[in-house]
């Protein structure tokens, strides 16, 4: 194949799909009488600069349970409990910070540490669970994710404080907070830890391909019995990715806790670790594919808050624009898999067919 | 000649060992219920077990069976489907609009169809395009709850007491009411005798108001239970779960059982979104569903893939959702006292058997039950919230190997592949 269509390929599959995304939208608000154009117009429209930030901001969080998805499923271990993971790390953080037992941005460090801890023992669990009784980690994950709900609730209405009708834990005392990056005059500033999604990030593609673990995830991704054969220690593999997994999921808080909300609450940002997974499902678990899928569910959101007033529309039609995307790119994915597999078969079938051209073409 | 007679005898043993476990559960059942009725007659707790408490356990279990029969289709067929909470969400959805507009049979209809249709998605990603199994869930998922938030928004808006979140409060199936019965039981339960006043707070909850939705539930439940098991269409459509290549060898159509298996799955979770919004409450609103697509599937995964497993689980998960409705801490409370028990008694049937491990884990959780019931007067209602998830994962981890799921489930398939 040359490398003009294994390039065309690889971009064919997202591009058919947005587009297979945004005619079913465009379908559904005919349907329901909706204004197509001025939904489009809103939609497509260079964002403000204050929406420009939360885009970024929102994209730094996206992209870390993007991450945290990812390193799972590299290897096929499909960590759905990402979600639960990110709860009991920012509540542990929060909780922990509020003490105060650490002086200023020390207290910062130890309560990252303390979230990463704190997602890497609950996804840990379902590592656990998985290499030594063989429970699914799907089933795990998805029970932990409900229970981690519970209890969450549950300790925060022990440790929380009560203000109206949200209770939250205690403020994290000032100088343990992290300053924003000003990025335009007038507009909010871009959460200071939102550098934390590069550092993952970078961390992620140097550990994926510069690194004997790195080679062990991909290879037992790929295929296990093979793994198996080379020598990797598949099992010690699923419990540290899991755990690398969690305490990747304990940052997704960091960035909003340390930068705006200061303590957490009961309205504290739910849903993003199952928007992360959807978001290493379009960047096809590529550490840059994941930052593009990131920025383009937080483009989306962020466009969506203005629906309602701009065009009329409930912003819920986000949601289903992004859900058909993420649906229409793994099915596209696989047809263009099954596509080059089968480009791939009839070239070798030529060579051996015809060997005797073969020294003529090289 | 020598292969028949080899084969022979496991069809009449396999027929022994079902017929046993499903003699099993009877005595789980039983043995449950004397103890509840006995720790109901020694901690004063009366609501443990009242006529109120079992129809609100009914009503909590039905939803969660309806999600735990559409797993069971799925997965019977060898498709993972955890995407069973969006396709209830649609079945709420369906429910709404079309009950309506047309009445409660329609609405019973459209939950299914709307559940249906996600069944259908599910099933082309997977079955057609060989899409990965979890992977098609979670994107039905997200769609569902994009999509009923949307139309529900433009459904429901601008009717009269609706809004963007929820339809207007909608006519509800029929009751079943057979006050003979359902009064004299009443008085027996008021009795408070041991096992007689139980036994008629059961009877009084199965003949007052009860939903024709939820007898027409439980018809499906056992509806299936025949197809898929004594059927010839049954057979061919679990060996589709258990092994497709062999099932392919045969001439079954794989592809065609596969897609009916997961478009009757969503129907059915659907159906039991549509018991939500009908019977659990009186119309559509969204968020209602919270996470019973998965706690249907816990059901099916409890139950070992079989309905009668399924129901048990269902029943357990749905009366701890509804035992917290009435004085919930107390009856929690002496809830706890059933667990230590049962633990207890797991534990020694354990020792028993020489599964040493396992019942050191079983004795040791009934101790801390044990202590916990002793030295506290109410349970938090947070921890019944996750007592159905924490069961799951501790038969999922400590029962594993009672549990069988189709051998082929979750693994791709694709025709032709039998090489």
């Amino acid at each position: 194949m040359t490398w003009w269509r294994r390039a065309l390929l690889s971009v064919a599959a997202p591009v058919l799909a947005a587009v297979v995304a945004a005619l079913v939208c465009t379908a559904i608000l005919l349907a329901t009488g909706d204004d197509v154009s001025a939904f489009w117009n809103t939609m497509l429209q260079w964002p403000a600069e204050r929406n420009l930030v939360n885009i970024l901001n929102n994209a730094s969080v996206l992209y870390l349970s993007g991450i945290a998805a990812a390193i799972g499923f590299r290897m096929n271990l499909f960590n759905i409990g990402v979600e639960g993971q990110y709860r009991i790390g920012a509540f542990l953080a929060a909780a922990f910070a509020a003490q105060a037992w650490l002086p200023g941005k020390l207290n910062t460090v130890a309560a990252i540490g303390v979230a990463m801890a704190g997602g890497a023992a609950w996804a840990g669990i379902a590592g656990l669970l998985r290499v030594t009784r063989g429970v699914s980690e799907v089933i795990s994950t998805i029970m932990l994710n409900l229970i981690a709900g519970s209890l969450v609730a549950y300790f925060l209405t022990r440790v929380g404080v009560q203000t109206g009708v949200s209770t939250s834990t205690k403020n994290i005392p000032q100088d343990s907070w992290v300053g924003g990056i000003s990025l335009f005059p007038g507009a909010p500033d871009l959460f200071g830890l939102s550098l934390l999604a590069v550092v993952v990030g970078v961390a992620f593609s140097v550990l994926l391909n510069r690194t004997r673990f790195g080679f062990d995830l991909r290879a037992t991704g790929a295929s296990s019995t093979a793994a198996v054969a080379s020598g990797i220690d598949v099992r010690r593999m699923i419990v540290v990715s899991m755990l690398m997994s969690g305490a990747v999921a304990g940052l997704i808080g960091m960035p909003t806790l340390f930068g705006s909300s200061h303590n957490y609450g009961t309205s504290f940002q739910t849903g993003i670790g199952f928007a992360g997974i959807a978001v290493a499902l379009l960047g096809r678990n590529h550490p840059v594919g994941i930052a593009a899928g990131a920025l383009i569910f937080a483009f989306l959101s962020e466009q969506g808050n203005l629906l309602n007033i701009l065009a009329g529309v409930s912003p819920d039609i986000v949601a289903v624009m992004q859900g058909v995307f993420v649906m229409a790119v793994v099915i596209a994915y696989e047809v263009v898999r099954r596509y080059r597999a089968r480009l791939e078969q009839a070239a070798v079938a030529d060579e051996i067919g015809s060997p005797a051209t073969e020294p003529a073409t090289a | 000649m020598t292969t028949i007679t080899a084969g022979r005898p496991a069809a009449p043993d396999d027929e022994r060992r079902r017929s046993r476990s499903g003699s099993r559960i009877w005595v789980y059942v039983i043995v449950g219920f004397i103890l509840v009725a006995l720790v109901r007659v020694t901690s004063g707790a009366n609501d443990v077990n009242s006529s109120g408490t079992m129809r609100a356990a009914l009503i909590a279990a039905v939803p969660i069976a309806l999600a735990g029969l559409g797993g069971l289709w799925s997965e019977r067929a060898g498709v993972v489907n955890i995407g069973l909470e969006g396709m209830m969400i649609a079945g709420t959805l369906g429910a709404g609009y079309f009950t309506y507009h047309y009445g409660v049979v329609a609405g019973i209809v459209g939950a299914a169809l709307f559940g249906a249709l996600g069944g259908v998605l599910h099933a082309v990603a997977t079955v057609i395009f060989g899409v990965d199994h979890i992977v098609s869930g979670v994107a039905i998922n997200i769609i569902a709850l994009g999509v009923a938030g949307f139309l529900a928004e433009v459904f429901f808006t601008s009717l009269p007491g609706g809004g963007p979140t929820q339809s207007p409060s909608l006519d509800r199936p029929p009751d079943i009411d057979i006050p003979a019965i359902s009064d004299r039981a009443l008085r027996i339960e008021d009795k408070h005798w041991f096992l007689v006043s139980d036994l008629a707070s059961v009877v009084g909850a199965l003949t007052r108001n009860l939903s024709l939705f939820t007898v027409f539930a439980l018809l499906l439940i056992g509806g299936t239970g025949w197809l898929l098991w004594r059927t010839s269409f049954g057979l061919r459509l679990r060996s589709c779960g258990e092994s497709p290549v062999a099932a392919e060898s045969l001439g079954v159509n794989v592809y065609r059982y596969k897609f009916i298996a997961v478009t009757v799955s969503g129907a059915m979770a659907g159906l039991g979104g549509g018991y939500l919004a009908l019977v659990a409450s009186s119309g559509f609103q969204q968020g209602q569903t919270g996470g019973r697509g998965y706690i249907g599937l816990a059901a099916m995964l409890f139950g070992n893939w079989r309905p009668g497993g399924m129901l048990l689980g269902a029943t357990l998960f749905g009366y701890t959702d509804a035992v917290q409705l009435r004085r919930g801490e107390e009856s929690l409370h002496a809830l706890l006292l059933v667990v230590a028990i049962v633990l207890l008694i797991v534990g020694l049937l354990q020792l028993r058997r020489r599964a040493t491990v396992q019942a050191v884990f079983s004795l040791v959780f009934a101790a801390g039950f044990l202590v916990w019931y002793l030295l506290s007067d109410t349970v938090p209602t947070e921890f019944t919230t996750m007592a159905p998830f924490v069961t799951t994962l501790l038969v999922l981890a400590f029962a594993s190997q009672n549990l069988r799921m189709p051998a082929a489930d979750g693994l791709p398939y694709r025709k032709g592949s039998a090489g």
